[in-house]
Parts: C-alpha cells; structure tokens; sequence
C-alpha cells in the first residue's frame, strides 16, 4: 500500500480555469482505494471544485483524520499541504491551522468513524467555533479499514456482511450539525456528482463551518443488500430537496430560473449561493425548520439531500476571537515583543 | 526560643473562600517591602468554599527560597483545623486564635503558648455587614500579627491604599480593622520580642512572582501568538497571565484587532491538537497543562515528534496519580515527559526551579522546539507555579530574535537545485527543512502524517526506510543536549565525596540544607540538572563523586531511573532521596535525610 503518482496526460484544447490551470492540476496521488469506492467520486468532485472556483492549489489547504476517507485527501491537489492527523483529531488541527492564519481555503476530509465516534466531540467542538472550512464527511455506515464494524451512523436495521443487525440509533451528522451551530448543512451521495461538486463549491465559499454529509458507499464490505448505506439502497431512497449553486462576484448574476424557485444567499467575499429548491417544504434559512425537515424525512425513510441550512450571518473565529486578518505567521516579531522596558515597567506591580 | 531577627516562619490558616488571601498577600508583601527577604507557600484545598487552607509565610534573611519546616507563629483562624495547627508548631512557638468562641482546653501544649484574641467579638461590633466581618477579621488577625512581629505599620498602609486604589472608600474600613487587632495585640501579648523583623535593604531589584506569571509573561516576550488550552490546575493561571500580557500589548491600537489567538478548548487532546496545527502553519504556539493533561495530550505528542513538528508542552506538575491531589505539588511527570506517547519517543524537556527560569525557558522551549522541530516540555510545578517567590527583577534583551529554525521561504526553494524533500537530513545535523502551506505555487509541498513514512515524506512500509527516519530522529534528539541549558554547579569549598543531584523547586531547600551541613564541616557538591537529553557534565559528575543522592519530589525515583537509564554512570554510584507528600521540600527534610544516607554508607 505505497502510493503511486499519477500519470498526467496532456490533453489538446482542454478547458482551462480563470489562472489557467487545467483540471489535472488538481489531481493528487493515484487512489489505493478499492475500485468502485464512493470515496474516489467524492475526491474527483472535491478536485472539479476546487478547479472550477479557480482556487490556486497551493492556496488550499487539506486535513484529514485516519480511515478510508482521510487517505484520500492525498489523492487530490497535489500542491496543496496536506496534514493526516491522528483518528479523530482532524477537527483540533484544522481549527489551529485555521488560527494561524485564515486566509487559505481549508477542507477537512473525515469519515462517520473518524467524525462520529472517536472525534465526535472534536466535530461539535470545531462547528461551535464556526471555524471556517468545509468539512467532508465521508459516510459509509461501517469502519472500512478494520473491516466492516458498524459506525456510529449505521441505521437500526442495518445488516453487516456477516449478518449482524444494528440496534443502536445512528448518529445523524446533519442534525447533530443544525444542533450545534454548524452554518452551512448539507447532505449529498458520492453518486450525484453534479449536485455534490456543486455544494462543495458553495460549502468552499461559505464563510463559517460547512458540513457536507456524503453518503459514500462501500463497495468491499456495506454494499449489500440489507445495508442502508449500499448504492442499491441510497439511490431507490434519494430525495433532493435544495440545489445550491455558487456564483462568483465576477461573474454576472444571471437568473436562470423560473421566478420564485430561486433564492440567492449572499456570501462574505461578493458572491452568491443560488438556492433553487426542489422540495417547496424546504426552507433551508430556518435552522429549526430545516432540522424539522431533516427528522420528517427520515421517519419516512427518505435521504434528504442538498443544501439542509445555511446561515451566512453568525460570527466566525477569527471574528469571535476579534482576531486580525492578517495571518499569526506574518506579523514580525517587533509588533509582538513588548521590550525590555515594557517589562521592567510592569513589574513595579509585583514589588 | 530566643529572638527570631528577621529568620522565622509565620503561618495563617484559615477557612478558604473567606478573602484571606488579600490578607496574606498583604502580610507578605509588606514583609518585603521593610527590604526583608520573604518566601510564600500557598497550601490550599482543591475546592471553593468551606476547607482549611494554609499560607505560610517565612521571612528568611539569608534569602532562601525553600520551606524552612518550622512555624514560630500559627495563626489558627479555622477551629476544625485547630488541633493539626496547633500540632505543627516549632516548640517555644505561638499560637494565635479567635477566642470569641471556646476552644477546647485539651487542645494546647506545654510548648506553646497560646494567644487568644476575640477577633469577631471585635469585628461584629465595629462592622455592620456579615460579608464584612468576615473580610475584617482576615485585616484584623494581619494588625495583631503586625503587631507581634514588629511589622511597619506604615509601610502597610500604603499597601491598603494601594490595594483599594480603585474602591477607596474601602481604605479607612481596612485601616480600622488592621487597628483593631493590632491594638489589642500590643495591649495582650508579647510583642517584638520573640519574633521580630528589622528593615534591611535586601530586595532592591527584586520582585515577587508566582512561575504561572512568569512563564506566561516568557510566552508573550518569546513571540508566541497562539495558545491553546483546556482549565487544569495548577496551570490554568499560565494562560491567565499569557492572555492578560496579550491584552495589554498585542491589541493593536488602531484596529482594536489581536495579534494573537486564544482558545480555550474541549480537553487536552484538542487543546494539543489544535496548537500543532497552529504550529505547523507557522504560527509559534504552546499548551499550558498538568499530568493529567499530558496523558490525554500523549498521542498528539507521538504525532508531532514523528511528524517533526514543533510543539511546546508546560507541564505544571501536581500531585498523581489519577486526580491524585491536584492542589499539592510533586515531580511526578519525569518520566512522562521525557518518554510520552507510544512507539519510540524521546522529547526535550526543560526543569525550571524557579519564576525567572520560568520566564527564560519558556523562550528556550519556543526556540528548541521549532530549532529541533520537535515537542518540548517546560516541566514546572505548583511549587513554582503557583507560590510566591522572591526573585532578581525579570529582564530582557532587546536584541532577542526568534530561533524559527529552519523554515524554507519561496525563495530559497527556488534557489534549490536539488529537489525538496521534508525528512531529508541536507545538512548532515539530523534536522530536515520544513515549509508552510502556500510558500509556493509547486514547490516545497508535502504531506504531513503520522503514518511510516521515507525520508521523502512518502508513505512507507519498508522497514530500511523507515528506519532511517526513526534513527535520524534519535540522533536529532541526543544533538540537543548541548543547546539546552546547561546544569549549573554548586561546587563545595574543598574536595567532596558526597553529591547531590535535582531538578527544579527542590533547589531552594537543597542549597540551604547543604550550606547548613557544610557548617558542620560536611562537604557536599550539586549538581541542578536543567534539561533533558542529559549534558555530558552529568555523567562525568557522578562518576567523579563517591555516591550522588538524587533528591527528588516523586516516590519512584524518577529522575534517578532516567540518569540510570540515559547515562552512563554506575548504578552503584548513585542514590536516592525521596519526599512525595504533596508539600514543598523543606531543607529540614533534606538535611536530615542526607545525614542519615551519608551515614548509613560510612
């Protein structure tokens, strides 16, 4: 299990991004994942987005915590710093990191292993702060990397290969997050690719904490039939509630849809999220509202995606910690030593 | 007892959540403002409201910093401590209480004599309000003993005025209540007799400060902008002080903006995360914890020393294990830090004994672990910590610049003719080149894990590559031994047989004890250790002595285990000296306990 590098191929006319790079420069390390992984199609949207929002790769920076989900944030920007943490952890290093300085573009790539069990309190902790990064749960149902044990997401009914049934209720990332101060809740399925490229742009640019539940089957040991989490099931049980689409303050608003089914969000950096709703019960604005729908839904077994709730108001960190912008790493050593007169002074207190 | 000039132990024990603390303080700082040199210990409960708690203060002319063992005057203000305070006292020593209330006769000894004064009898009928007559009693019982040991009643005042600067109405009430007790002690008991204090001149220059201030204040002056947290005690006041300094100096004054970040995090294990990763984006960044908290911290500090990280670890020791007693002191952490996490790890660890150490080795800790590129633990102690120590005024050079250590900007990776790896040893010292996200559009990337990795940064599971790492990292580690500071030599007037060696808050006692045995004629050399990896001079110092004790604050013998192991002196050369109850070393201890080793080997 070494990893091996991509083979890039120059294509001819290939479409080029707005600082002229090509998708392929946003590839990383070839994936050592098990062929058909709901997790390679998660990375190559992750990847598509960072290309289409025109992020410069090294701009970015990658964290992860240990599993399955966390390998892969070496299987895009290849140029981008990537930190794989400890298990469960991930959250406390992209909160410091983020500290540091705030002016990169962070994803967070974890799994309901990583993110509900071990790291859970690290997962609440890190959308309290309304740290500003989109967080990418990558959601299986089952720990992949140690063979097919449930999760904490695994439903109540849901059948292991070996035929164990699950009798605990699952943790539900999307309600834990419209609970816990979460800005920006989502949920989507690795199969969906246009509806997933499109919430992780909108999640890049959310000012705040954005979650995005993914529903990423795996295809070695929870993609049977009695699985909650398989293709065969996502799929007959998918229900797309909002759309979210991302536009850049360059870029002009043009309404492409009907009147009335559109709702733009403006964002912090100029640009706007078009909601385009598919379900009229949905109003992704109302934290109580979406977490009513979230729970109606899954009382009738139906997997409600797209955009859940977005709230681009509330203080983010750096706010919160009346921070300035200008990154911890940049400011010379001159503006933060008080000198030796500063000290001698303040000590006249302790004589 | 004859008359105590200037030499003597005065210890108040009282009820805690009563604001006797304001009093001691007051009592001691007056002390030192007559110019007398004074060490102050704080033995307090782990609670709020409602439990004995104890303030001693010594006054100690010679100026040690240690524990003397004595109490010539016991203020027992707490009647459910009453019998164990009468118990500590020095024979030919006092005992002053409240006699508003009787107090059983059983409870006094032929030795000491026994002071009653009817402090809330006093209070009750000057002051009106019931929190008031608690807060005057405290005041009243600090005029009596002023009163007793010939303490300058001016020089108090001024203290009055100065600690109700901004509340003045409250300065006459205080004024009265000091009166009340003083005048009845000049009118009742022995006064300026048998304990008395002079003025000197000995504290020009000298300020007094707790370690948790000190270090907090070398955090700030050593350029940290990040600190990362979770409440412990005896930590939690090194954050306190860090964040005051930041208030005070890193707003900027235009903006209102900090240059700095605080957060207070969900455990330990966050708070250890969430400074690596502020550390490996370049910020400098520390985690201020106790032993509790390193052994939540342990897997993150695995993970930062086999990623390289800097990481800067205080551990304020307190008493273990488990909870243990987390308001008493000890050194129990010796042998967690030197080795914390799993796998192979060894760490660089720093020993404070006291506040100005703390000050200075909070900027060596920031420098060593970002020079090394590994964790390093500031090991300090409630002791340090939190007590009162009278030390030489903290200064600064201004011509200070941050070790960042070796950190790749854009440029220089461009000037790179060879290809950019992190875990490549370049320069033949065992430390590789780091470089923060977004330096440069494609160089000078990599991808920082935990997991077995080749001196490229590759994941790897070949153990030759593996290998190499891991062995870089050990003889990385061994090379910080001369950049640590270096262990500081009490040498004996004349050729010594005898040794000793310690680290940290058992220093004051140890050199007092060692002064009063050499006036016996016993000759004994010291050596105080001031790091980990071991300086060579250590190894050579056993070796040169008939047998070094190893005095130490732990029942295991920690730091003895870790020379044994870590150096290569003969285990029939050194020996040990234990004390684990929880209270600061006193020299009685010492003293006693060398003169017995010494003479079970002669």
């Amino acid at each position: 299990m070494t990893s091996f590098a991509k083979p890039k191929i120059a294509r001819k006319n290939e479409k080029r991004n707005a600082i002229g790079l090509v998708r392929s420069d946003y590839d990383g390390a070839m994936s050592t994942l098990c062929a058909g992984c709901g997790h390679d199609s998660v990375t190559a949207a992750m990847a598509r987005a960072f290309f289409e929002l025109s992020i410069a790769p090294h701009q970015a920076v990658k964290v992860s915590g240990i599993g399955c989900s966390s390998k892969t944030t070496g299987y895009f920007l290849e140029n981008a710093h990537g930190n794989n943490t400890v298990h469960g952890r991930m959250p406390a290093v992209a909160t410091g990191a983020i500290a540091a300085n705030g002016q990169l573009t962070y994803i967070g790539v974890s799994g309901d292993g990583d993110s509900l069990s071990i790291g859970l309190g690290q997962f609440v902790h890190a959308m309290r702060r309304n740290v500003d990064m989109l967080y990418m749960l990558e959601n299986n149902g089952i720990y992949a990397l140690t063979k097919g044990q449930f999760s904490a997401a695994a439903d109540i009914g849901s059948v292991a290969k070996k035929g164990e049934v699950n009798a605990m209720p699952p943790i539900d990332p999307a309600a834990l997050a419209l609970t816990v101060g979460a800005t920006f809740v989502a949920r989507s399925f690795s199969g969906d690719r246009e509806q997933l490229t499109a919430l992780i742009k909108a999640g890049l640019k959310h000012k705040g904490f954005a979650v995005i539940d993914v529903i990423s089957p795996c295809v070695s040991f929870n993609d049977h039939k009695g699985s909650t989490k398989s293709y065969a099931h996502t799929y007959k049980y998918y229900h797309k509630g909002v759309h979210a689409d991302y536009v850049a303050p360059e870029e002009e608003i043009v309404a492409q849809y009907d009147a009335g089914q559109v709702m733009p969000v403006e964002l912090h950096d100029g640009g706007v999220i078009n909601l385009r709703k598919l379900d009229d019960s949905h109003d992704p604005t109302d934290r109580i509202a979406a977490l009513t729908k979230v729970m109606a839904s899954q009382n009738e077994d139906e997997i409600l995606t797209g955009l859940l709730y977005i709230d681009e108001s509330p203080l983010d960190m750096h706010a919160m910690n009346n921070q300035e912008a200008r990154p911890l790493n940049a400011i010379p050593y001159g503006e933060l030593n008080p000198g030796a007169a500063a000290l001698k002074a303040l000590q006249a207190g302790f004589k | 007892m004859g008359a105590l000039i200037n030499d003597f132990v005065v210890k108040v024990g009282t009820v805690n959540g009563t604001g006797s603390a304001s009093a001691n303080g007051l009592l001691m700082k007056a002390i030192f403002r007559m110019g007398i040199p004074v060490v102050g210990k704080n033995i307090f409960p782990s609670n709020i409201q409602g439990l004995p708690t104890w303030y001693e203060i010594r006054v100690t002319e010679a100026g040690y910093s240690g524990r003397s063992g004595d109490v010539h005057l016991m203020v027992a203000m707490n009647a459910k401590s009453h019998a164990k305070d009468l118990a500590c006292v020095t024979p030919g020593g006092f005992l002053l209480y409240d006699n508003t209330w009787p107090v059983d006769s059983l409870q006094s000894r032929d030795d000491v004599t026994t002071l009653g004064i009817p402090l809330a009898k006093m209070c009750n009928a000057e002051f009106a309000v019931a929190r008031s007559r608690i807060l005057m009693k405290n005041m009243a019982y600090v005029g009596a003993v002023a009163a007793m040991i010939n303490l300058d009643m001016e020089v108090v005042h001024a203290l009055v005025s100065e600690m109700f600067a901004k509340k003045p109405k409250l300065i006459p009430l205080n004024i009265k209540a000091l009166a009340l007790g003083y005048d009845y002690a000049k009118e009742n008991f022995p006064c300026a007799k048998a304990l008395k204090l002079e003025s000197r001149d000995l504290t020009k220059g000298k300020v007094m400060m707790e370690g948790n201030r000190a270090t907090g204040l070398g955090c700030v002056y050593g350029g940290a902008t990040f600190g990362a947290w979770y409440p412990i005690t005896p930590s939690t006041s090194v954050m306190d002080s860090f964040a005051q300094y930041c208030a005070q100096f890193r707003v900027d004054a235009e903006t209102g903006k900090n240059k700095y970040c605080i957060i207070q995090a969900e455990d330990e294990l966050a708070s250890a995360g969430l400074m690596i990763g502020a550390s490996w984006n370049g910020a400098r960044a520390f985690t201020p914890t106790s032993g509790a908290g390193i052994s939540l911290m342990s897997e993150f500090i695995g993970f930062a020393y086999y990623t390289e990280t800097p990481a800067v670890f205080i551990d304020v020791m307190r008493v273990g294990p488990s909870t243990g007693m987390p308001t008493r002191t000890q050194q129990c952490d010796i042998t967690l830090t030197a080795y914390a996490s799993h796998g192979d790890t060894k760490h660089i660890v720093l020993y404070p004994a006291n506040p100005s150490e703390c000050f200075d080795m909070a900027v060596n800790a920031l420098d060593l672990a970002e020079r090394f590129q590994t964790p390093v633990f500031l090991l300090s102690d409630l002791d340090v910590g939190m007590n009162d120590w009278m030390i030489d005024e903290l200064s600064w050079d201004d011509n200070y610049l941050p070790d960042r250590g070796k950190i790749l900007t854009a440029e220089d990776l461009d000037a790179m003719e060879q290809p950019y790896y992190r875990y490549e040893d370049v320069d033949g010292d065992h430390i590789p080149y780091r470089t923060l996200p977004a330096t440069h559009p494609s160089k000078g990337v990599y991808f920082n894990r935990g997991s077995g990795h080749t001196k490229f940064g590759q994941y790897t599971e070949d153990g030759a590559a593996y290998q190499e790492v891991v062995d870089r990292l050990a003889a990385k580690w061994a090379s910080a031994a001369p950049k640590i500071p270096a262990p500081i030599i009490h040498a004996a007037k004349s050729v010594a047989d005898y040794a000793i060696i310690a680290i940290g808050s058992s220093d004051g006692a140890i050199i007092e004890a060692r002064d009063r045995l050499a006036d016996t004629g016993l000759n004994i050399d010291y050596m105080r250790v001031r790091g980990f990896p071991f300086a060579d001079a250590v190894s050579a110092f056993i070796k040169a002595h008939k047998k070094t004790f190893v005095i130490e604050q732990n029942r295991d013998g920690q730091l003895h285990n870790l020379l044994l192991t870590e150096t290569d002196a003969p285990r029939e050369k050194l020996g040990s000296i234990l004390h684990y109850n929880g209270d600061p070393l006193s020299f009685k201890f010492v003293q006693a306990a060398l003169i017995k080793a010494i003479g079970e080997l002669s």
